[in-house]
């Protein structure tokens, strides 16, 4: 017997990670490392993590990492990219991260058209920080900053990241996906891996936004939380192909 | 070698370029707009990288970015846009890159006003952000000085892998001098003090080679990492500069620093012809401060210390008393919100003093 | 003909793989591992076909699988 699958070497070998049972935050790491892998470039590898829970991910990666101050994650990504064009810089960051306090450097980077790739998880809820509000927080759904659901009328609606960063010229590539599926898993892996060839090939600014969950802010176990993104998690933030230019 | 007449914020930026800094990105504010102007057409030429940045935030952040690849980086700011930077600069304390940025100060606080003043000193000096951690603060008192120490604030970033502050007021960065520009650095050695970073750098490493982890912050280790950046911070002492103007048989002793140091020097020069005894102490490292040279001073001599800075209330005469330590009265001579200290000003304190 | 080794200590018992096992190969062990998860075992080994949807599913990478 041959093994047909292997852990990734982008993880560390005996990882007992911090991420709550069922976070897809596990599922994602175990995937870029697969890509980075499989591509052979994980020597040239340089994420740069947001704060939040995709913090987290620092002691599992086996690569080289830096951590951003909360929200700066793609213009720190701008600077190591723009001093060592060689590398592949990603940035790994959460709804909070990407676009509350960081919605101007992710707005500017990817209407530079930096050449980076951008790993944008959306949950709908802010988790290292014990469930507040996000700006993906769906309208009706709790959470601890808006303990009667997130209303129109005090705090606006959902905002839907790819949609609006398909406003802007720049930008090569916009995908959603989600890993609530097998057959999801394994599109999030090749929108990952098209992200990072964008890169390699020089393309410009990439970005795979990646429907997650959050079962302990969201007040589910892990099963049910696969639910809640089928049946209302996917309806607010179809999945697919946005941009691919 | 040739002189060439420059602005202080022009000569900046071009004592950067020659120093090997490759990497700028910054964001326009007033008195400052010169360094990311004159960066954006020189570092095309020596193949550096400009970015005008959305925000003061995103400037620090990119900077962060690029130090942590161990190029050498810089930004720049004033006053209020310096605050905007704190968690930035705090962030490359904590996770030791070296970079160099330059407030060219203005009023404060607040948006304060455009014009020079010295009104940031305890930010510079003591808090520039979250966290307790130091800096090498450098405060210059001529274009020439601004050249000098931003040429070698890169080396002692790359040395203790930290940030390094140029303190430059806003009289210095706009005024123009005749200067002398430092030797340019060859590419050969530009790529060498990027390499030179390489362990640590944050831009790939090889599946069997120890990876780069920036920090700027432990889960587990914070204390030990701060236990280290203090046994960092007590090696500076080494590092004071300071300039002690006619000192020796002074009965007033004037503290100041940057263009307040100037103006109080030229005013020492006629109160000198006066048959008065004043002289000058000028920190040109603001921090860490050269407290041994008011310590030093004979008081049965020296009667008052006279503080002279752009700031009211003073800054910098916190810490002339610690170095006086009571020893003698310290008076103050003081403008603010951007009013440039006049000599006359200097000349009516000391005669006043004198007088008594 | 194969098999899945699923590394204990990892495991956090989210269930996923045994939610998307195609042949029921997996349940939810007796167990508990050191952070007092009861992680998931084989319990119908034969049955695998080593599709590696466990696997792939798995937010702790804690499978490996042989064919």
């Amino acid at each position: 017997m041959e093994k047909v699958y292997a852990r990734t070497t982008g993880i560390c070998k005996d990882m007992v990670s911090g991420f709550c049972p069922g976070c897809m935050h596990g599922t994602v790491i175990k995937l870029i490392g697969e890509v980075l892998d499989e591509m052979g470039v994980m020597d040239k590898a340089a994420c740069v993590l947001g704060i939040g829970c995709c913090g987290l991910k620092m002691e599992y990666m086996t690569y080289d990492n830096t951590t951003a101050p909360h929200g700066r994650a793609c213009a720190v990504a701008t600077g190591i990219k723009r001093a060592t064009p060689d590398s592949l810089v990603y940035t790994y960051q959460g709804d909070g991260d990407f676009a509350s306090i960081g919605l101007a450097e992710s707005v500017f980077a990817a209407n530079r058209g930096e050449n980076i790739s951008v790993i944008f998880i959306n949950n709908g809820i802010y988790g290292m920080t014990g469930g507040q509000m996000a700006p993906t927080t769906l309208l009706g759904m709790k959470a601890s900053t808006a303990p009667k659901g997130r209303l129109a009328e005090e705090h606006g609606y959902p905002m839907h990241m790819c949609e609006i960063f398909n406003q802007l010229t720049a930008p090569v590539y916009l995908e959603r996906t989600s890993c609530n599926t097998p057959a999801n898993v394994v599109k999030t892996k090749k929108a990952i891996r098209k992200a990072f060839e964008n890169q390699l090939n020089g393309k410009g600014f990439s970005m795979v936004e990646i429907v997650t969950n959050c079962p302990t802010n969201w007040g589910l176990e892990p099963l049910d939380s696969l639910t809640f993104i089928e049946e209302k998690m996917l309806p607010e933030y179809p999945l697919g192909v946005i941009r691919d230019k | 070698m040739a002189r060439v007449f420059m602005k202080g914020c022009e000569a900046i930026a071009e004592a950067a370029v020659r120093a090997g800094c490759r990497f700028f990105a910054g964001y326009p504010i007033t008195p400052q707009n010169e360094i990311p102007e004159y960066f954006a057409r020189r570092m095309p030429e020596v193949g550096g990288v400009f970015v005008q940045g959305e925000s003061e935030v995103a400037s620090i952040n990119m900077v962060y970015g690029a130090g942590s690849t161990g190029m050498r980086s810089m930004t720049s700011s004033s006053s209020c846009g310096i605050s905007l930077k704190s968690e930035g600069i705090s962030y490359c304390a904590s996770a030791r890159i070296p970079m160099v940025f330059a407030n060219i100060s203005r009023g404060g606080p607040g948006v304060g006003s455009i014009h020079p003043a010295q009104q940031d000193y305890f930010q510079a000096t003591k808090a520039s952000g979250n966290g307790g951690f130091e800096m090498l603060v450098f405060a210059p008192a001529s274009v020439q000085e601004a050249i000098d120490m931003t040429y070698h604030a890169f080396d002692y970033a790359q040395r203790d892998r930290n940030p390094v502050l140029i303190l430059c007021d806003g009289v210095i960065g706009t005024m123009m001098e005749p200067v002398v520009l430092p030797e340019m650095k060859t590419e050969e050695s530009v790529a060498a003090l990027k390499d030179a970073n390489k362990e640590w750098a944050c831009i790939g490493h090889g599946k069997d080679v120890k990876r780069a982890w920036i920090e700027p912050g432990h889960w587990r280790g914070q204390e030990n990492a701060n236990i280290e950046a203090a046994a960092l911070y007590a090696t500076w002492d080494k590092d004071v500069q300071v300039e002690e103007y006619m000192v020796e048989d002074a009965e007033i002793v004037i503290a100041a620093y940057g263009i307040s140091a100037r103006v109080a020097k030229s005013a020492i020069d006629i109160l000198r012809k006066e048959g008065i005894k004043v002289g000058l102490i000028r920190p040109i490292t603001v921090h860490p401060f050269p407290y041994n040279s008011f310590e030093k001073l004979d008081y049965s001599r020296v009667k008052t210390i006279l503080d002279v800075e752009m700031s009211i209330p003073a800054q910098l005469i916190y810490d002339v008393k610690q170095g006086v330590k009571d020893r003698c009265p310290i008076e103050t001579c003081l403008r603010s919100g951007g009013q440039i200290i006049s000599r006359d000003a200097v000349l009516a304190a000391v005669r006043k003093l004198n007088g008594k | 003909m194969a098999r899945v080794e699923i590394r204990s200590e990892s495991c956090k018992s989210c269930q996923y793989c045994i939610k998307f096992c195609p042949k029921g190969v997996l349940a939810v062990g007796t167990k508990v591992n050191a952070k007092g998860y009861e992680y998931i075992v084989p319990v119908k080994m034969d049955a695998c076909i080593g599709c590696s949807i466990c696997a792939r599913m798995c937010p702790d990478a804690a499978i490996e699988v042989y064919k």
